[in-house]
């Protein structure tokens, strides 16, 4: 579009973007980001005692300032943009998926990591953003009248299915469920009929016993008995979530203190730095902290689902809603698992946990929803170009 | 009215009923998380302190044994020592094989390790090793933190300062067996660095000895690490009771010295208290070794010994009293008054009962010889004449009346009572009636008649002191016993002792050689003894009989001496029983006497009434 150097308009629009970024929306992330350094830095031992920068905290931090430049970055990058590589980005993780299947690293029984030189990827996380562009795409391009046809559903549906289907075979059933929930929102948000709705949720209802027999393997079996009768494997998963339950439960209501958990300290929390990150807070916070920090998500949730009324596009809109819904799901479902409503699936807390996929795949959705926000007004062409 | 279709107006009435969902599962995991913290807090509060914290039990200090000076015969050492348990520990021989990188552990041990591993079951705590020497126990301790399951600690065991000395009469401690859990399973009896008396006044004052445990508590992490001791929270053990014993670590010493190269027993008594201030058996042992678990060859050796060292042959050595008896013989020719004591009985060195001809020790006879002489020179021929004359059933009352016969209330086991035979005892036993011959036997000591060295020096003690002496072990309350006297004259007790004092200080005395004190005035009453070990046969008695040299050990005679002193003021009484040593004259009475001597010069009295002898004497010269 516009070329040669940098053209005083071009520079004050660049200003202008800067300025119109949500603060807000930023300064909730990062709060929510220094309580996980914070209780990192408690959790982590220090050979001596309690409360260490080292190996968790430092990183989480440096991690989540990286991730924040990253998503500023992002912010800037216009909507249309987002648009244009909506569908080669899917196509290229959809290979990359198809690759790990072939070449892929495997690691815990699992293989999802595929090694790039010096950096391991772990395509499935990407492919959720990447669906969620893609359908958004698909979506923005189809009229009005074509929404209510149901054929004009299963594309996005078989887009959401097939890596979803790669996903499982990993397997890793979490993020494959996770990823067909997302891809589902944009569907359902879409306007696809309710009866749709209604008979797929009985579907799977349905088909829930029967992929219990004849597709899940041994241990996801095992973890779904495990979480309908915790005593069932008391040294193992049952075992984590009764300890995660007796960190929240003796946390009280106003916690045990900073730097003062003695279930994460002591290691009877299991993946006290990652996945059961929630317990430890609230372990050590309360009630009072835990609900805060609930309160704090959904506070975030809530500003970025108003960045999707407000945007003019249906691209934006779709796209902001889908991530605002899968972020939902990590928090639900992480939040559920720890206080042993879902069985434990690998899911990490937003933000909170540390990791560093689960930190850029975060960072990224919150990049494309800033841009959203920034790109608010702008007119998208229902052809991806033109 | 048609329904609006736009994408936008579709997407934000379904975006209102997603956020419905979402809100609803905020809602849900909220009112669970104020669930949990709130009516449930205290709940999992316990629990949480319940992961937090262990007990760790703390084994109380042993009481200590003493003396009756206050001397530590059996008290505690300092203890380096690595405990496995076997909860925490996947894999228990790669476990020990890494601890077999720091410390040397035996063959011997890992069997042991293994057997305790598999009959306590993993929730026990096992010994690996104890007794670790200082530069063993720190190289452990900078490691064990690496090796799960691993920990060292120090502690105090059971140390017995004085040795073989003390080895039978006050036992040893050593790990809890199976059988000892059955009687009494207690937390403390688990712990593996705990000792249980196994032998002696260890065992019978087990209770007494051992305290109460106490707790310790302790904070650890998810895997059994001890991250804090809350020394706050420390519920003291409850030390063991000490327990003072008669004894005097001194003379104990002393007489196992004298007879250290013996297969032996010595009891030394104080006549007024019934007090044992000696009591040895030889050879012995050495109990810091059972301690921490003997080798099984250790522990062969001294049971195949044929001087059997882990007998306690005081309680349990049974011997013919031999000549020793005399004395209860002739008292109770005495007190029936069958035999007057000065009606004299021709020795002519046998006599005939029947066809069987009975032999006095000394070949030619010692001629006409009334008690006192008899006595002196032990003559046989006038005993058998008491002994015919008085009959076994009174022989046997005078025998109980000395304390034969019988157990001592003593608290330890392992008294045997011997046999003090008579006619109804016979009947009972074999079912046939008491022989004449017998009763000859009978009159110097021999045949069915047995009895262990403490009861020769309580027989000893009751003669010098005419009172039913009862003896002591442990001194348990502050006043001196009180004895009944003997119901037996007075005269003919006297008479008795006069002519024990003349056995070791008149030249035709049977011991006179070899029982002189050599403390001036102050003299030794003694009775020597010389019990036959095997059968003399006629054969053996036309061409000679053997001497003792010139047969094996385990033919010889036994030799045994009984005496007390001061002859004129009896404080002490001794038995001296040297098996197989051979003459009771040569053998047993030279022991008798250096402990005897040793004993009367640590006496204060006995030493003030020397001082005033020698004064006097001093006083004669100038």
């Amino acid at each position: 579009m516009s070329q040669g150097l940098v053209h005083p308009m071009e520079r004050r629009r660049a200003i202008g973007k800067i300025m119109g970024l949500d603060y807000a929306l930023l300064l909730l992330i990062s709060l929510v980001a220094t309580a996980g350094v914070a209780i990192l830095y408690s959790v982590a031992e220090t050979g001596t005692g309690f409360g260490s920068w080292h190996p968790w905290a430092l990183k989480h931090l440096v991690r989540f300032l990286i991730c924040l430049v990253l998503c500023m970055g992002m912010a800037m990058v216009n909507l249309r943009v987002w648009l244009s590589v909506a569908y080669p980005l899917y196509g290229v993780v959809l290979v990359l998926l198809v690759l790990v299947e072939l070449v892929g690293k495997t690691a815990m029984g699992a293989q999802r990591w595929l090694d790039i030189g010096p950096v391991q990827i772990q395509p499935s996380e990407f492919m959720k953003i990447a669906l969620l562009l893609a359908l958004a795409r698909y979506y923005h391009a189809l009229r009005d009248e074509d929404s209510r046809r149901l054929l004009a559903h299963v594309p996005p549906i078989l887009m959401t299915l097939v890596p979803a289907a790669l996903v499982a075979h990993q397997p890793d059933l979490g993020t494959a469920v996770l990823l067909s929930l997302t891809g589902g929102i944009i569907v359902f948000l879409a306007g696809i009929n309710w009866r749709v709705v209604v008979g797929a949720i009985v579907l799977f209802a349905a088909s829930v016993p029967i992929a219990f027999h004849f597709v899940l393997h041994d241990y996801q079996k095992g973890r779904i008995l495990t979480f309908l009768d915790p005593s069932r494997d008391p040294m193992g998963a049952g075992y984590h979530i009764m300890q995660s339950k007796i960190a929240m439960g003796s946390g009280g209501v106003f916690g045990k203190g900073f730097m003062q958990g003695t279930q994460s300290q002591l290691n009877f929390l299991p993946e006290k730095h990652t996945d059961f990150i929630f317990p430890a807070f609230a372990e050590e916070f309360g009630l009072v902290g835990g609900l805060g920090l609930l309160c704090l998500y959904v506070v975030i949730l809530a500003r970025c689902l108003g960045i999707s009324a407000n945007a003019r596009s249906h691209f934006g809109r779709l796209m902001v809603a889908g991530l605002t819904g899968m972020i939902a799901l990590y928090i639900l479902i992480n939040a559920a698992m720890v206080m042993g409503l879902a069985p434990v699936v690998g899911v990490p807390m937003p933000l909170l946990s540390y990791g560093g996929t689960s930190m850029i795949s975060i960072m990224i959705s919150f990049g494309l929803i800033l841009s959203t926000h920034i790109h608010r007004h702008a007119e998208l062409p229902r052809m991806g170009h033109g | 009215m048609k329904a609006r279709v736009d994408k936008q107006f579709v997407f934000n009435r379904r975006a209102l009923v997603a956020s419905g969902f979402g809100a609803l599962g905020f809602l849900l995991v909220g009112s669970r998380l104020a669930w949990l913290q709130l009516s449930e807090a205290e709940n999992y509060q316990a629990m949480a302190a319940d992961n937090r914290f262990n007990f760790r039990l703390i084994v109380p200090p042993r009481g200590a044994i003493i003396d009756r000076n206050n001397v530590v015969v059996a008290g505690v050492r300092l203890d380096f020592r690595a405990i496995l348990e076997p909860e925490k520990v996947e894999d228990v021989q790669a476990t020990l094989a890494r601890v077999g990188q720091v410390i040397e552990l035996s063959e011997q041990r890992l069997k042991t390790i293994e057997r305790d591993l598999k009959s306590r079951g993993r929730a026990a705590p096992v010994m690996i090793e104890d007794n670790l020497s200082w530069q063993a126990f720190s190289a452990l301790a900078v490691r064990a933190p690496e090796i799960p399951g691993v920990r060292v600690e120090t502690g105090e065991i059971r140390a017995y300062p004085k040795g073989p000395a003390f080895a039978h009469l006050v036992g040893y401690v050593g790990k809890v067996a199976d059988k000892d859990l059955q009687k009494e399973n207690i937390a403390l009896l688990r712990n593996p660095s705990y000792r249980i008396g196994k032998s002696g006044l260890e065992k019978a004052y087990e209770h007494h000895l051992r305290g109460v445990a106490g707790a310790r508590k302790i904070e650890v992490d998810a895997f059994g690490r001890v991250i804090k001791e809350w020394s706050g929270d420390v519920r003291p053990p409850v030390p063991g009771d000490p327990l003072k014993l008669t004894v005097d670590a001194h003379l104990q010493e002393y007489a196992a010295w004298r007879l250290r190269e013996d297969s032996a027993s010595a009891v030394l008594m104080d006549i007024e208290t019934g007090d044992i201030l000696a009591m040895t058996s030889t050879p012995a042992f050495d109990p810091n070794s059972f301690v921490s678990g003997i080798s099984y060859d250790e522990y062969g050796m001294l049971r195949e010994d044929e001087r059997t060292p882990l007998r306690n042959k005081p309680f349990s050595g049974l011997y013919p009293p031999g000549s020793t008896f005399k004395t209860v013989v002739a008292l109770a020719a005495l007190e029936a008054g069958a035999m007057p004591a000065l009606e004299r009985v021709n020795c002519i060195g046998h006599t005939q009962l029947g066809s069987h001809r009975f032999h006095c020790w000394k070949r030619g006879g010692h001629g006409m010889v009334n008690m006192h002489e008899a006595i002196k020179t032990s003559c046989d021929i006038y005993f058998y004449e008491c002994a015919r004359r008085v009959g076994p059933a009174r022989i046997a009352k005078m025998a109980r009346i000395f304390g034969l016969g019988e157990t001592y209330d003593l608290a330890v086991s392992g008294q045997k009572e011997g046999i003090v035979p008579d006619p109804n005892w016979k009947r009972g036993r074999y079912g046939r009636g008491w022989l004449p011959g017998e009763t000859y036997n009978y009159g110097i000591g021999q045949g069915y008649l047995l009895c262990n060295p403490l009861q020769l020096c309580v027989m000893t003690a009751r003669l010098a002191a005419g009172r039913s002496v009862e003896p002591r072990l442990v001194i348990d309350s502050p006043e001196t016993p009180r004895f009944e006297s003997l119901p037996v004259a007075r005269n003919h007790v006297d008479m008795v002792r006069e002519a024990m004092a003349s056995v070791s200080n008149e030249m035709t005395g049977t011991a006179f050689r070899n029982s002189q004190l050599d403390l001036g005035g102050l003299m030794m009453a003694g009775k020597t003894g010389t019990a036959q070990v095997r059968r003399i046969t006629l054969a053996e008695r036309r061409t000679g009989v053997l001497k003792n040299e010139d047969l094996p050990w385990r033919l010889r005679d036994h030799a045994l001496f009984v005496a007390f002193a001061p002859s004129d003021a009896p404080r002490f009484a001794i038995s001296v029983v040297v098996e197989h040593g051979g003459g009771g004259s040569t053998v047993a009475a030279p022991r008798a006497r250096d402990i005897m001597r040793e004993a009367l010069l640590r006496d204060p009295a006995t030493r003030i009434r020397l001082q005033k002898m020698a004064a006097e004497k001093m006083g004669d010269i100038l």
